[in-house]
């Protein structure tokens, strides 16, 4: 068998080319147009699985790459290739099965849709941009990429474009995150200035042993801003929320599992940068770890299923980056795979429940979905008890390995955060089971199964949800940690303490949720009136978006008044008072002149006149 | 003894006349005979000049009938205008022809 690896650029290439057929000559037969897309992801999922089970039969910090120079400049060069080692093949396999899964699951939730054709075209383009980010070798590489699914992402927020919240989100979503992009795009260039390259195994070498810290500390900021803007993290992720405007399988691959955790990834694969300045480190682990209670605070009381699933989003990913930030790059990367698989089924679940209902997106509106939607409701429960951290589901594993980084790092702030959050997602989690699926309120609705093309990937989601976490547990002697492995990351002995706090910490959110929402022993409503305060408040997601909008409207409007008033009476004041003035000189100098011959003829003589002096003057000068 | 500068001066007392008939006459035919006077101060110079400072060559002569030549073709176009002007105004007045005036 010839070296799989040297196939291995042909996973990005493959789900691009279907994009380009289909954009360009199959876009009139939407089934073709889906099949085609489908062939693609799944020749690239079968070409990972090639890929990963090879480079997991080798040795640890064992890597295949293969790269061609693209942009080629004094001080600059860029190459496209393809990084094969343990992190990128992970990551191949987690985004091809959820795209894959989408994919499928798309097929029935976007059943007769009349942009089908070009939802698939934009599916295959974020799955080729995502693969292509994933097995990128460089930073170059992977900026063209990253914009790449940020473009992918606005195309598909914005996909049901005739509503103006979809068109609004989709912009609001691009813009938030050129604001991320544009610092780590000046963090790349400052490497390429620092260090002439632009190559991570290069850079690897090179960045140990650099010092300077008043440099690095910048670099790390500035690429860290990229992570803040894709993974959405405070103050930049305000845009995840809104993008629950797109089709729900779409919120489930791009905006849950795949893209949002690609600055996870970012920084799994310069960890080795972050890691040389603790002082970004600290501020990493700070970002996620407020960012992680912040959203879970606001999840506790929103109404609409995608949003709440958004702002558990927004908290799991500040998990991983605080996982990051306290070095245990580890835990978040085992996070990230564990949560792509539970919040994609936690996504494709709602879809389910939302496609039943007709588009009915309030939990209030929903209720005893037990009875009519069993298997989504079982389904959707298995990806509720990942999420918060149940034995022995896979969120338990990766939630349980955080929480012993920051215990056992030293970090006792950030332990008690990440458990208090635990409970939050515990509670907010079963707040929408029992409401959705079971409670006491009948309201009328004709929901009814999904059909078996939704289902399944339910059904292949909620076993990877119950299994992935086994790969990163003691039962496997943690064969994760195993291969995904740095010096410099922090790994530590399970502590069967933390274990089972974490676990009666998730429990506990379960019963609190099953005495207020199921059983209704406390009423919910009542007590939305006592902290009526702190319910208006995180309603409105702490008035975030208020906020920015009077800055904009305060700063860059009040900014854009002054330039405006800069242009018109100064710039334009000063050439039009240029001209006027010359205007005017000449309207003067009108009158000097008679129409006379001979006058002009006077002008000429006393000119030569000058002239003559003049020249006789400077030849006398220069002979005396 | 009459040398050069006695040349020199009278081409320059012609010269400094016809200025003064060109920018003071109101007839444009005074004028025009005032340009004559300026070249003929002007051919003065060239005949006095090749004479006392290079008397073997010819140039400043040649020069002469060259001035002299272009004087006449310049007379013939500036009487032709002075006669379309006069059939157009009635007048030979500089004064009146101010078709230049704002």
């Amino acid at each position: 068998m010839t070296n799989i690896f040297h196939s291995a650029w042909m996973i990005p290439l493959l789900p691009f080319l279907a994009f380009a057929l289909i954009g360009l000559w199959l876009h009139r037969w939407p089934k073709i147009s889906a099949g085609l897309s489908l062939a693609a992801i799944g020749s690239a999922f079968i070409l990972s699985l090639l890929v990963a089970l090879k480079i997991f039969s080798g040795h640890p910090g064992e890597f295949y790459k293969m790269s061609v120079h693209w942009l080629n400049m004094p001080g600059l060069q860029v190459d496209m290739g393809v990084l094969i080692d343990p992190l990128s093949a992970l990551m191949l396999m987690v985004v091809t099965i959820v795209a894959l899964l989408v994919q499928i699951y798309s097929l029935g939730y976007m059943k007769g849709d009349p942009g089908l054709a070009s939802y698939y075209a934009y599916q295959s383009a974020f799955a080729g941009s995502m693969l292509g980010l994933v097995v990128s070798n460089n930073f170059g590489q992977i900026f063209v990429f990253w914009e790449l699914v940020g473009l992918c992402s606005y195309l598909l927020i914005g996909f049901w474009f005739g509503k103006n919240s979809a068109r609004e989100a989709a912009k609001k979503a691009f813009i938030t995150n050129r604001i991320g992009d544009f610092g780590f795009l000046l963090g790349i260039l400052f490497l390429a200035i620092v260090f002439g390259t632009l190559d991570y195994g290069e850079l690897a070498a090179r960045v140990p042993g650099y010092h300077n810290l008043a440099v690095l500390i910048p670099i790390s900021l500035l690429l860290f801003c990229g992570p803040v803007g894709k993974s959405a993290q405070f103050p930049l992720h305000v845009w995840l929320p809104d993008a629950m405007e797109g089709p729900t399988p779409v919120s489930a691959l791009i905006h849950a599992a795949t893209m949002v955790a690609a600055g996870v990834y970012l920084i799994a694969r310069a960890f080795f940068i972050f890691n040389s300045t603790p002082q970004v480190m600290t501020l990493i682990a700070m970002v996620g770890g407020f960012t992680a209670i912040f959203a879970a605070s606001i999840a506790l009381v929103q109404n609409d299923i995608k949003r709440i699933l958004a702002y558990s989003t927004l908290s799991q990913l500040g998990y991983m980056v605080m996982a990051m930030g306290i070095g245990a790059m580890t835990a978040g990367m085992f996070h990230l795979m564990t949560h792509a698989f539970f919040k994609s089924l936690l996504f494709l679940g709602a879809g389910s429940v939302i496609h039943a209902l007709h588009d009915e997106q309030d939990i209030w509106n929903m209720g005893q979905l037990a009875k009519k939607m069993p298997f989504t409701t079982w389904t959707f429960v298995v990806g509720a008890l990942a999420l918060a951290g149940i034995p022995p589901l896979s969120g338990f594993w990766s939630k349980d390995e955080i929480l012993l980084g920051a215990y056992t790092g030293g970090h006792m702030g950030l332990y008690l955060l990440g458990s208090l959050v635990a409970f939050m997602t515990a509670f907010y989690m079963f707040r929408l089971i029992f409401v959705v699926f079971f409670g006491s309120r009948t309201p009328e609705n004709h929901a009814h199964e999904s059909s078996p093309v939704m289902t399944g990937p339910l059904l292949i989601l909620a076993s990877l949800s119950v299994v992935s976490g086994f790969a990163g547990s003691s039962l496997t002697d943690n064969w994760f940690a195993y291969w995904i492995t740095n010096s410099a990351v922090v790994h530590h002995e399970p502590n069967m303490s933390i274990m089972v706090i974490s676990s009666l910490i998730a429990l506990s959110g379960i019963l609190l949720a099953w005495i207020v929402y199921q059983k209704e022993l406390i009423s919910h409503q009542s007590l939305r009136q006592r902290f009526a305060g702190i319910y208006q408040l995180l309603l409105h997601k702490y008035y975030i978006d208020e906020i920015y909008a009077w800055l904009i409207k305060f700063l860059v409007d009040g900014v854009a008044h002054f330039l405006e008033w800069v242009d018109l009476r100064i710039i334009n004041g000063a050439v039009n008072g240029l001209a006027k003035c010359t205007g005017r000189l000449g309207q003067g100098l009108r009158y000097s002149e008679d129409g006379q011959v001979q006058t002009y003829a006077l002008y000429m003589f006393g000119g030569l006149i000058v002239v003559l002096v003049t020249a006789l003057c400077a030849v006398f000068t220069a002979l005396a | 003894m009459v040398g050069l500068s006695h040349y020199l001066i009278l081409a320059s007392l012609l010269f400094g006349i016809g200025l003064y008939g060109v920018l003071s006459k109101r007839s444009a035919v005074a004028v025009l005979m005032s340009i004559e006077l300026m070249l003929n101060a002007v051919n003065i110079n060239f005949i006095a000049i090749n004479r006392f400072l290079q008397p073997a060559q010819t140039t400043g002569q040649l020069f002469a009938i060259f001035v002299i030549v272009v004087a006449a073709a310049e007379v013939a176009v500036g009487l032709a205008l002075i006669l379309s002007i006069y059939r157009l105004r009635k007048s030979v007045d500089l004064n009146d022809f101010n078709l230049m005036k704002w």
